[in-house]
């Protein structure tokens, strides 16, 4: 004890120097170890090759109307659609009061404008419908590209995974996905061409 | 449980020189030889062994596959058909390790089952029972990473959506799920970067499972094992040594599943797969249909039964971790079910509950099959939840055995040379 007293010297409250020297390097080592596990971590997620695949150009000029493309933007598939002006009309008369999730999601809007049709598209192309065609619920990639799809009930898309309802403009209405269909960052460079991302 | 003197004499030089530096042989013959073995054990019991025999099957073959498959989004599906083809016998290991992953499944299943009626979870086995869970948890991660690498088009979608479980993290802080789920993929989408991490893991996992079986073992060896009437192990007559009786039980029961393992090698290799998985991965279109192989389907049908995305993936790992819970919600004394008169039902309208889970999860998610999967899913919940405590406590359990050798020998223990000579040993 007494060896023990000299070696570390005691403060009034009963903790020594050494205390705070096991106590620091415990801390150190243990920063030390976070941060080696830092870059163990970090490799995993999308590297620069993936990154740099970030925009994709489009023509637009053989969607008649009525009809959908898809195209791939960063390995996802991404649905264009020339819509009819009655699937605009259904899009545009929904109240907001009916969608299950009221916002946007669109890339290029905040996160609070809400899901009106004018929203989810570009002014003076009102009639194209761009989005990532990856469902909100487990990213399926939902029917309703082509014309002898199943297009749901509210004639936009239909996950047939799990069974969600899309809308024409893409905002979910029935079934488990949480959220509408996102729109990605695009414009159009001209009248008949976009450039995605 | 070395409560007695070791009959291990090690007899050559060797051994003996061995047994003063590594006293392995001596483990050994100690856990695996005289190890005392309740002498009432059923066919049931034989499932340990059959999963021992399974992860082995599944370590080699794979190792073996591992020699030819390539691990990119290019070659993994051509690969698969290179060693089906091409490999010599390579169809055979390719088929052992397929049927194989079903059949560890099948067996598993049986286990746990086993344990539900047993009681085997109950104290003093509470760690051996929640190692027991932590295995089936890093079986399902290892069969589902396996599942992704032919890169057919059900691997795929099955990755796309059991990764995208993730993302409903961001209903509780939103741009987190999407942040986990690109970093499991290593991209913007599930791709061969994705392909190749999961053959990394997929090799990975089951050397970690074979540290958590030796720990399974362990707790198994430390606490004695449990057996049809739940009762302990009191006198020397209650128990047999390991070898040869219950290794030579172990070994029959072995060879009869494994008839059945090489029925489906030799004769439906594919049957308890899907046929959309020999069409390979197209990132841009999703079968009409996705399913999951067979021993996901009862979760499957619980993440659709609940409408709401982070409940429904919330609700599907609860049903697996729910079973850590078992030993403190159950309330009964009494362990094994046989002497359970109420609860023996509940607990066979819970293996149905699975069963029917399981249907359920293999149809569309529409119309009556929903409303099926919900009524079912709230049964399984409530089957731990609510039926486990209450009638635990309600219960009077029927008349116990006072010991193993009763209930085996009947009232009066070891039988007399009289008894012995009015009723002969069948042979």
């Amino acid at each position: 004890m007494q060896r023990e007293a000299n070696l570390a010297s005691h403060t009034g409250d009963g903790s020594s120097r050494r205390d705070f020297i096991v106590i620091a390097a415990q801390a150190f080592a243990g920063v030390g170890a976070a941060i080696a596990l830092w870059p163990f971590i970090q490799q995993m997620n999308p590297d620069a090759s993936t990154q740099a695949l970030a925009s994709t150009e489009v023509d637009l000029s053989p969607v008649k109307e009525g009809q959908a493309i898809t195209v791939v933007w960063r390995g996802k598939p991404v649905f264009i659609r020339n819509r009819t002006p009655e699937e605009v009309k259904a899009a545009v008369e929904v109240k907001m009061a009916e969608l299950a999730d009221p916002s946007a999601r669109n890339d290029m809007l905040p996160e609070k404008a809400p899901a009106t049709d004018g929203n989810r598209t570009k002014p003076k192309h009102g009639n194209w419908l761009v989005l990532v065609g990856i469902c909100t619920h487990l990213g399926c990639i939902p029917k309703g590209q082509s014309l002898t799809d199943a297009k749901g009930e509210y004639g936009g898309w239909f996950c047939p995974c799990h069974g969600s309802h899309y809308d024409t403009a893409g905002r979910i209405r029935k079934g488990p996905a949480p959220r509408n269909l996102e729109v990605p960052p695009y414009e159009f460079t001209s009248d008949t061409r976009i450039k995605i991302g | 449980m070395a409560t007695h003197e070791s009959t291990f004499r090690p007899t050559t030089r060797f051994g003996k020189w061995l047994d003063a530096r590594l006293p392995l042989p001596r483990m050994m013959h100690g856990q695996f030889v005289e190890f005392p073995t309740p002498r009432n054990l059923n066919y049931l019991w034989t499932t340990g062994g059959l999963l021992t025999f399974f992860l082995a099957v599944q370590i080699l073959t794979g190792i073996v596959l591992a020699m030819h498959f390539i691990p990119s989004a290019a070659d993994a599906f051509n690969s698969v058909e290179h060693i089906r083809r091409d490999v010599n016998y390579g169809w055979l290991i390719r088929n052992m390790h397929a049927v194989g992953a079903s059949m560890f499944f099948l067996a598993v299943y049986i286990h746990i089952a086993r344990g539900l009626y047993y009681g085997s979870y109950k104290a003093p086995r509470e760690i051996l029972w929640i190692i027991g869970v932590v295995i089936l948890i890093l079986m399902m991660a290892t069969a589902f990473m396996g599942y992704s690498l032919p890169w057919g088009q059900m691997s795929f979608w099955a990755v796309t959506v059991i990764t995208n479980l993730f993302s409903s993290v961001d209903s509780i802080i939103p741009g987190l799920g999407t942040r986990i789920v690109q970093w499991l993929w290593g991209g913007y989408s599930v791709s061969g970067t994705t392909l190749t991490r999961f053959y990394s893991l997929h090799y990975l996992l089951p050397f970690v499972i074979v540290g958590a079986v030796g720990l399974h073992i362990w707790a198994l060896h430390a606490v004695g094992q449990n057996n049809p009437t739940g009762l302990e192990i009191k006198t020397a007559s209650d128990s047999v040594p390991m070898a040869p009786h219950a290794v030579m039980k172990d070994a029959f029961a072995l060879s009869v599943f494994v008839l059945l393992f090489a029925w489906f090698i030799f004769f439906a290799p594919d049957y308890l797969g899907h046929a959309d998985n020999y069409i390979e991965a197209n990132p841009l279109s999703t079968p009409p249909h996705i399913v999951p192989e067979w021993y996901f389907l009862p979760y499957y049908a619980i993440l659709r039964a609940i409408p709401n995305k982070l409940l429904g993936v919330v609700a599907m790992f609860a049903a697996i971790i729910i079973l850590c819970f078992a030993p403190w919600l159950d309330t009964s004394r009494v362990r094994s079910c046989k002497y359970r008169p109420i609860y023996k039902w509940f607990l066979f309208l819970f293996i149905i509950t699975v069963i029917a889970l399981g249907y359920l999860g293999s149809k569309p998610p529409e119309g009556a099959y929903v409303y099926w999967s919900r009524i079912f899913t709230a049964y399984y919940f409530m089957h731990f939840l609510i039926v486990m405590p209450i009638v635990g406590v309600m219960e009077t359990p029927s008349t116990m055995p006072r010991s193993i050798t009763e209930s085996v020998l009947g009232r009066g223990g070891a039988p007399t040379p009289a008894k012995a000579a009015a009723a002969p040993e069948r042979r």
